[in-house]
């Protein structure tokens, strides 16, 4: 079987569970919805800030949001020892790495719309540049993707995992919250040649930890505990 | 030559766990067609052998040939030619059993089987829509057999297969032992059970403190 085939196997398998679960639809959503309510209410819409920090507050939101998704892809490996089920498998573990990233990239995908449409309502935004915004959306969420999934199985292997993800991870994906947010400001000013260096980076960024976790997610895998 | 003939080959095997030694220097060979048992006490090691044998487990001293291959260097091909029934299911709570036969199947590249066969021998075929996470502990040991036994393994790791199952299960999963070498498979039995698992096997390998004692007429 093919790399890519077994990504798409892990990746199905994976959204499966979720699609049964509900846990991206019934809490992973909803807190992300609360933490962009929050933020409206902190910065009072009546004082005009939010339209100006929206971008950065999307950012946040999805990333907060992301750390359940991520520590939720790698519980249900652990749950029932299912992790040594798929090492049995003989499955690569770049296709685990792949088909994770996947799963968890479509849930960012669903995640990002929901909270967009929310941002839009809430904190009277007016998107410019709808290119602009969806390229850098795509590269944001391969980057986040990406990332999480590897440092998640770095988390995995520790007792502390639920909180060593996140310590392990926010100041990693820092050039994406700053790419994603200078972009998306680009694209609600209409400046989308302003974008393109931010966007540049984003796909850097992404490309960088997607070779990094083909190369050494199959060893970090096997060690995690 | 000893590859060929060996299902498994143990040298001087050291396993820690953290800075307690499993295993403790296992010295162990397994002919291919073999049925062998391994006993003894709570903590000898029986579970951890298995687990190494599998390569879930990582060997910091000593050689392991599995299938006439080194599991060091070959641990992927090695993974798929085997199948391992442990205290666990390797399960997904969220899949119901047919979902969880079909993946294992196809994550060791085969094409999912028509599952009424599995499902049946088993005593699988009213549960195959029912999510994992909602079975019994029989029911789930039942499963766990069922997706180690579809894999067509050479080899069979099997750890307490009998806990759990009520006695027409334990006498169907005894006929699936004894069938086992006729079928070119080697099967490793880890057994609080003795008699029963006695009564399945050719030899008994007895295990204490991470260390083979080997009953007495046994061979070496």
């Amino acid at each position: 079987m093919s790399l890519v085939r077994e990504a798409l196997l892990v990746a199905g398998k994976d959204l499966r569970i979720e699609a049964r679960s509900r846990v991206t639809l019934a809490q992973i959503v909803p807190f992300g919805g609360i933490v962009v309510l929050l933020f409206a209410f902190a910065l009072d819409p009546a004082r005009g800030n939010l339209p100006r920090v929206a971008p950065g507050l999307f950012w946040v939101a999805v990333l907060l949001a992301a750390l359940m998704a991520l520590s939720r892809s790698f519980a249900v490996e652990s749950r029932n020892s299912a992790r040594d089920g798929l090492r049995l498998s003989g499955l690569d573990g770049s296709a685990v790495f792949l088909g994770k990233a996947m799963a968890v990239a479509a849930q960012l995908v669903a995640l990002e719309a929901v909270l967009g449409t929310l941002v839009v309502l809430l904190y009277d935004v007016h998107v410019s540049a709808w290119s602009v915004v969806l390229l850098s959306a795509v590269a944001a969420t391969a980057g986040l993707a990406a990332t999480g999934t590897l440092f998640g199985v770095l988390a995995a292997g520790s007792r502390r995992r639920e909180t060593l993800l996140p310590l392990l991870l926010l100041p990693v994906v820092t050039p994406v919250m700053l790419g994603a947010t200078r972009a998306f400001e680009a694209g609600l000013e209409g400046a989308p040649s302003e974008a393109w260096r931010w966007i540049g980076l984003l796909v850097l960024f992404a490309v960088l930890y997607l070779s990094a976790g083909v190369l050494a997610f199959d060893a970090l895998w096997e060690e995690a505990e | 030559m000893e590859a060929v003939s060996n299902a498994v080959s143990l040298r001087s095997v050291v396993c820690l766990l953290g800075r307690f030694p499993a295993l403790a220097g296992v010295d162990l060979r397994v002919r291919r067609r073999e049925v062998v048992l391994l006993s003894g006490p709570n903590g000898a090691g029986k579970s951890t052998l298995l687990r190494v044998l599998a390569g879930l487990l990582p060997v910091h001293r000593g050689e392991v040939e599995v299938l006439g291959a080194d599991l060091r260097s070959d641990r992927r091909s090695v993974r798929r030619r085997l199948a391992l029934v442990g205290h666990d299911t390797f399960c997904y709570d969220d899949l119901t059993v047919a979902e969880n036969l079909r993946f294992a199947a196809r994550a060791a590249g085969r094409p999912a089987r028509p599952a009424p066969e599995v499902l049946a021998r088993f005593g699988l075929s009213g549960l195959a829509g029912v999510r994992h996470g909602r079975l019994s502990a029989g029911q789930r040991r039942r499963l766990s057999l069922a997706v180690a036994f579809d894999r067509d393994a050479e080899l069979l790791l099997l750890d307490e297969p009998h806990a759990g199952l009520d006695d027409a299960h334990r006498a169907e999963l005894d006929m699936l032992i004894a069938a086992a070498p006729g079928e070119g498979r080697t099967v490793v039995l880890a057994s609080h059970e003795l008699e029963r698992a006695r009564a399945l096997a050719d030899r008994e390998v007895r295990l204490e403190a991470g260390v083979v004692r080997e009953p007495a007429g046994a061979p070496a």
